[in-house]
C-alpha cells in the first residue's frame, strides 16, 4: 500500500550505514513515520533538516510495517539557521509535535496552524505571540484547552488576570480573592487583548507551559517536556 | 584440521562490521589481505596493534593521538588565541586537510538534539569555557555542520561567551567553490545573499 502527502520533517534518525528513519507530520496521515534508502547521502541528507516541508510518498507491504518513504523537498527552513530566536522557536515546534502527537492520527487543522507559524518565523518578529497562540491551540487539539471566556468563580468577562491551575478555566481579580497566589497570571495577551510585550509571552507561555507538564505529559507517560521548548521560553525571557 | 577457517571467519565477521563493508566486501578483503600476507597482512596486523595500544584521546581537546596531549596542544606555535570548535574528530582532521587554520581546536563530540536528549553536559562544553580562560583564547571559531543541530548548538555556545572579550565568529555559509547556482537548494541561497561581501 502507499499514499502520498505533504508534511513537516520533525526528527530524523540515521538507520544503519546509509538509510535514515524520519518523522514527518503530514497534512492527513498524521505524525508518520518511516524508512528514507539513502537518508544519508550527500544529496538527500541536506533535505533531512527539521521543520522541511516535503512532498512525501509512503510506501509498505502492510499498513501497520514502518514503511519506506521517498521525499522530494518543497521548501527549505534553513532561513531560520541565522537567526537564535526563531532557530529556538523551529526546534521548539518540531520538539513538541514529535513529543505530544500520536503516531498515525491526522490532525489536519493543527498542520495547517504549524505550517502558518514555521513560516512566518522567517517572515515576521512578531512569531512569539502566534507562538504563544499556537501552543493554546495545541492544548486545544490534544483535549486539555483552556476556558478563557469567564470567570469560573463569578461569571463574568471583565478583567479576568489569573488561570485556574486545577480547571484550566480564567478567574477575575474578585473573584481569585486571597486564592490569587495560588493561580497562574494570566497575560493579557493570552485573550488577545492590549499591547503584547516579550515578558507578557513568557508569562503567558509559563502559563501554557505548565498545562503541557502537568496535564498533557502525565498522559504521555510522565516524560519531561522537551529542552528545546524551554530553551525557547528562556530566550524570550531574557529577551524581554 | 586446524582451525584456520574458524580464525578466519571470525576476521571477516569483525571486518563486516567496518563502516562501507558487508559481509561480501569483507570476505573479498580478507582473501585479498591473506594473499598479500607479507605485503600487506603482517604490516596492517603490526600497525593495528600499535594503534590499539597507543591511540587515545587528547585530554585537552578531544582530537585521537597517541599520547595524554596530542601534537597540535603539544606545540607552541598553535598557541596564537584562536580555537577552532568542531563537532567531531573528522572534522578537525578535514580542517586540518586544508592546512589553512594555525590555532588549536576543540572537538565538542557531537552537538546540542533535543530529540535526542542531548544537553550541554553531554558535550565537551564546560573544558571550552575553561579552556577559553586558560589558554587566554581570542577569537573562538565555530565549524559546525551547516544543520538544525549544528547550527542550535552554535548559537548556545556565542551565548556561553556573551558579555566576555572573546570574538565568537562562525564559518561562511553559501555558494560552495565549483558550485552552480541553479543547482543550490534555497537555503544556501538564502544564506549566500545574507552574507554577500563587496567585491
Amino acid at each position: 500500500m502507499d499514499w502520498r502527502d505533504e508534511g513537516v520533517l520533525l526528527s530524523v534518525r540515521r538507520h544503519g550505514e546509509t538509510s535514515a528513519i524520519i518523522e514527518v507530520f503530514t497534512a492527513e496521515h498524521g505524525r508518520h513515520a518511516g524508512v528514507v534508502r539513502g537518508g544519508t547521502s550527500r544529496k538527500i541528507a541536506p533535505v533531512l533538516q527539521p521543520g522541511a516541508q516535503l512532498d512525501v510518498t509512503w510506501r509498505a507491504r502492510l499498513e501497520d510495517h514502518l514503511g519506506s518513504y521517498t521525499v522530494e523537498p518543497l521548501r527549505s527552513r534553513a532561513g531560520v539557521m541565522a537567526d537564535r530566536l526563531a532557530l529556538a522557536g523551529l526546534n521548539a515546534i518540531c520538539a513538541l509535535l514529535g513529543f505530544v502527537l500520536p503516531e498515525r492520527e491526522a490532525h489536519i487543522g493543527l498542520y495547517q496552524r504549524s505550517v502558518t507559524l514555521l513560516d512566518l518565523l522567517e517572515r515576521t518578529d512578531a512569531w512569539p505571540l502566534a507562538y504563544l497562540r499556537w501552543e493554546t491551540n495545541l492544548l486545544e487539539e490534544l483535549g486539555f484547552g483552556l476556558d478563557l471566556t469567564r470567570c469560573a468563580v463569578t461569571g463574568t468577562r471583565e478583567d479576568l488576570a489569573y488561570v485556574s491551575p486545577k480547571t484550566g478555566r480564567a478567574v477575575s481579580r474578585d473573584g481569585a480573592g486571597e486564592w490569587a497566589s495560588k493561580l497562574l497570571p494570566l497575560p493579557m495577551c493570552l485573550l488577545g487583548q492590549g499591547p503584547v510585550t516579550d515578558a507578557d509571552i513568557t508569562q503567558g507561555l509559563r502559563t501554557t507551559g505548565f498545562f503541557l507538564g502537568n496535564w498533557v505529559a502525565p498522559s504521555l507517560g510522565n516524560k519531561p517536556l522537551p529542552a528545546a521548548r524551554q530553551r525557547l521560553v528562556d530566550l524570550l525571557a531574557r529577551q524581554g | 584440521m586446524s582451525d584456520a577457517p574458524r580464525d578466519i571467519d571470525h576476521l571477516i565477521e569483525l571486518m563486516a562490521k567496518l563502516p562501507g563493508l558487508g559481509p561480501r566486501s569483507a570476505r573479498r578483503a580478507v582473501l585479498h589481505l591473506i594473499k598479500k600476507r607479507g605485503l600487506l597482512l603482517n604490516p596492517l596486523a603490526d600497525a593495528m596493534h600499535a594503534v590499539a595500544v597507543s591511540a587515545r584521546e587528547c585530554l585537552n581537546c578531544g582530537n585521537i593521538g597517541t599520547s595524554d596531549l596530542c601534537e597540535i596542544c603539544q606545540s607552541e606555535k598553535r598557541a596564537n588565541g584562536e580555537i577552532c570548535v568542531v563537532e567531531d574528530v573528522a572534522d578537525l582532521w578535514a580542517m586540518e586537510r586544508s592546512q589553512v587554520f594555525k590555532g588549536r581546536y576543540h572537538v565538542l563530540g557531537g552537538t546540542l538534539s533535543a530529540l535526542d536528549a542531548v544537553g550541554p553536559e553531554d558535550l565537551r562544553i564546560p573544558k571550552l569555557v575553561d579552556r577559553v580562560i586558560s589558554e587566554e583564547v581570542k577569537e573562538v571559531i565555530l565549524a559546525l555542520n551547516a544543520t538544525i543541530d549544528g547550527q542550535t548548538t552554535a548559537h548556545y555556545l556565542a551565548e556561553q561567551f556573551e558579555g566576555s572579550d572573546v570574538q565568537v565568529t562562525s564559518l561562511a555559509q553559501g555558494v560552495p567553490i565549483g558550485g552552480e547556482l541553479d543547482y543550490l537548494d534555497d537555503g544556501t541561497i538564502s544564506a549566500a545573499l545574507k552574507a554577500r561581501k563587496s567585491v
